[in-house]
């Protein structure tokens, strides 16, 4: 039996098992603010079939593009995407943890010189990139600088 | 013993190198010595051009970069302040070295940013040595270092080599706790605890299978040292004269603290020294930071003719 606490959608993504708390930042990843058009449902703090806690995102009328999805990897490893069309599930992946990051996250170190401007105000032409170090608990390094990213979320692009 | 080739790889930190190549490199360093002290001429790097970009100023790096380079027959441009280059006029670090790399055969490169060589060294096709960037890395006084330590006690792994000082803000000293404990050192940190080497790099030492010894006091760790590395402890870091002047005098080298160590403890300092080591101790023979100082150029020598591809 389905059984929906919120409307269904009809066409669109539900990103389910969002590690518990994480569904605000999943909301930022896709840019969802006050001038949102379709209409999307948040469920935060719900138990799980393994009854763990977990976050749920559904937006209709909406699907990711992979840097969204390699965001998502990043802060919240466990979540899958379901693809919603006519109602029903028509295709269900687990999110990947890409080995490296780039252009997605910012170096926290303000001496990097991934983050140096120079007198007219540029960047340098990289994106800032990173090796994948573990996924659980998220680590990143920088490749430029070689520190350890500590709050990746804090620092999405 | 196969030739090392290194040919176009650029020095950026010397996690980059295995202890093969490391070894390598410091052999070749041994085998320049001579050409370093002016005693035999050489022209292996005769028509090649060494780009020094200082972005930032130094006066033992930078020298014995040029020291190296001109005793190998090689000649040198570049500045030592970037004030009236084109970094000032807005110029990205990229493109500076676009076009260094278009004037010469091997760029050396002074930054104070973090990063800054492996950047240089995405964008430049010759190879770029990283000679300090920020509080990053700095692998070619690692390898003086390295070569130093072999080339007076014939040996590195299971040597006790006890770093002193400020082992919390000191760029050399954590380059070269990794590097010691890729060798197989045995390794004493000896630091005020606000002072102490980061976590990180005592994670980084461990995952080598080496347990560092942690001491606050010098007098009790200097007995079994083979090697005491000093680093100078920075007025800056505290926020009152008095207490600085009382923890730098508990980290200071003199003659009466060498009379508790080994007898042929040597004593390195990657220089300038301010206080830390007393001017006396300069005349015994177990001082060996104005031999490291030289080490600096045949250790340059070997890297600019191995990234050159050329060997005698
Ligand atoms: N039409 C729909 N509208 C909104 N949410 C849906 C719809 N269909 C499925 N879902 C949600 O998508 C997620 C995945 O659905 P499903 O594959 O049926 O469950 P599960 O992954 O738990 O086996 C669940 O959170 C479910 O509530
Ligand atoms: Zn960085």
């Amino acid at each position: 039996m389905k059984e929906f606490k919120v409307q269904p959608i009809r066409n669109g993504t539900v990103i389910d098992h969002i590690d518990s708390g994480k569904a605000l930042d999943v909301l930022k990843i896709l840019n969802i603010d006050e001038t949102v058009k379709s209409t999307v449902s948040v469920i935060m703090h719900v138990q799980s079939a393994k009854n763990e806690y977990k976050d749920i995102v559904k937006v209709e009328d909406k699907e990711l593009n992979p840097k969204q999805l390699q965001k998502i990897a990043l802060i919240a490893p466990h979540a899958t995407i379901n693809i919603i069309r006519d109602y029903e599930v028509v295709k269900k992946s687990a999110v990947k943890a890409p080995e490296r990051v780039v252009g997605i996250v910012r170096c926290a170190n303000p001496n990097c010189i991934t983050n140096a401007r120079t007198e007219l105000d540029t960047y340098e032409p990289v994106e800032p990139e990173f090796i994948v170090e573990s996924v659980n608990p998220l680590k990143l390094r920088c490749v430029y600088c070689d520190r350890e990213l500590d709050d990746p979320e804090k620092h999405l692009i | 013993m196969d030739m090392l080739d290194m040919k176009g790889r650029d020095v950026v930190s010397i996690g980059d190198f295995t202890v093969d190549e490391i070894n390598g490199i410091l052999d070749l360093a041994q085998d320049m010595v001579p050409i370093a002290k002016g005693e035999r001429k050489s022209n292996l790097l005769d028509g090649k051009i060494l780009a020094a970009f200082f972005f930032e100023p130094s006066t033992r790096t930078k020298l014995s970069f040029e020291s190296a380079m001109l005793r190998l027959g090689g000649s040198v441009l570049g500045f030592a302040n970037p004030k009236g280059t084109s970094a000032t006029k807005g110029e990205t670090l990229a493109d500076t070295i676009r076009m260094a790399e278009s004037y010469s055969d091997v760029i050396v490169l002074r930054h104070p940013r973090e990063g800054a060589a492996r950047l240089a060294a995405k964008f430049s096709e010759k190879p770029v040595i990283n000679a300090g960037d920020g509080a990053g890395q700095h692998p070619t006084q690692t390898l003086l270092d390295l070569f130093t330590i072999r080339s007076e006690k014939g040996k590195i792994g299971g040597l006790n080599i006890n770093l002193v000082g400020d082992l919390k803000y000191g760029r050399t000293v954590h380059s070269l706790a990794h590097a010691l404990a890729m060798f197989g050192a045995d390794l004493s940190f000896t630091a005020p605890p606000e002072l102490q080497m980061p976590e990180h790099v005592i994670k980084d030492v461990r995952s080598y299978g080496i347990e560092p010894h942690i001491y606050t006091s010098l007098d009790e760790s200097v007995h079994d040292s083979d090697v005491l590395y000093v680093t100078r402890i920075q007025k800056e870091r505290f926020p009152d004269m008095a207490e600085y002047e009382k923890v730098a005098g508990a980290y200071r080298v003199d003659l009466e603290l060498l009379e508790k160590a080994k007898s042929d403890v040597i004593i390195m300092h990657p220089l300038p020294r301010v206080t830390e080591i007393a001017p006396e101790v300069d005349e015994t023979r177990n001082a060996k930071y104005f031999v490291q100082a030289f080490n600096g150029v045949p250790v340059r020598m070997a890297l600019l003719s191995l990234v050159l591809g050329v060997s005698e």
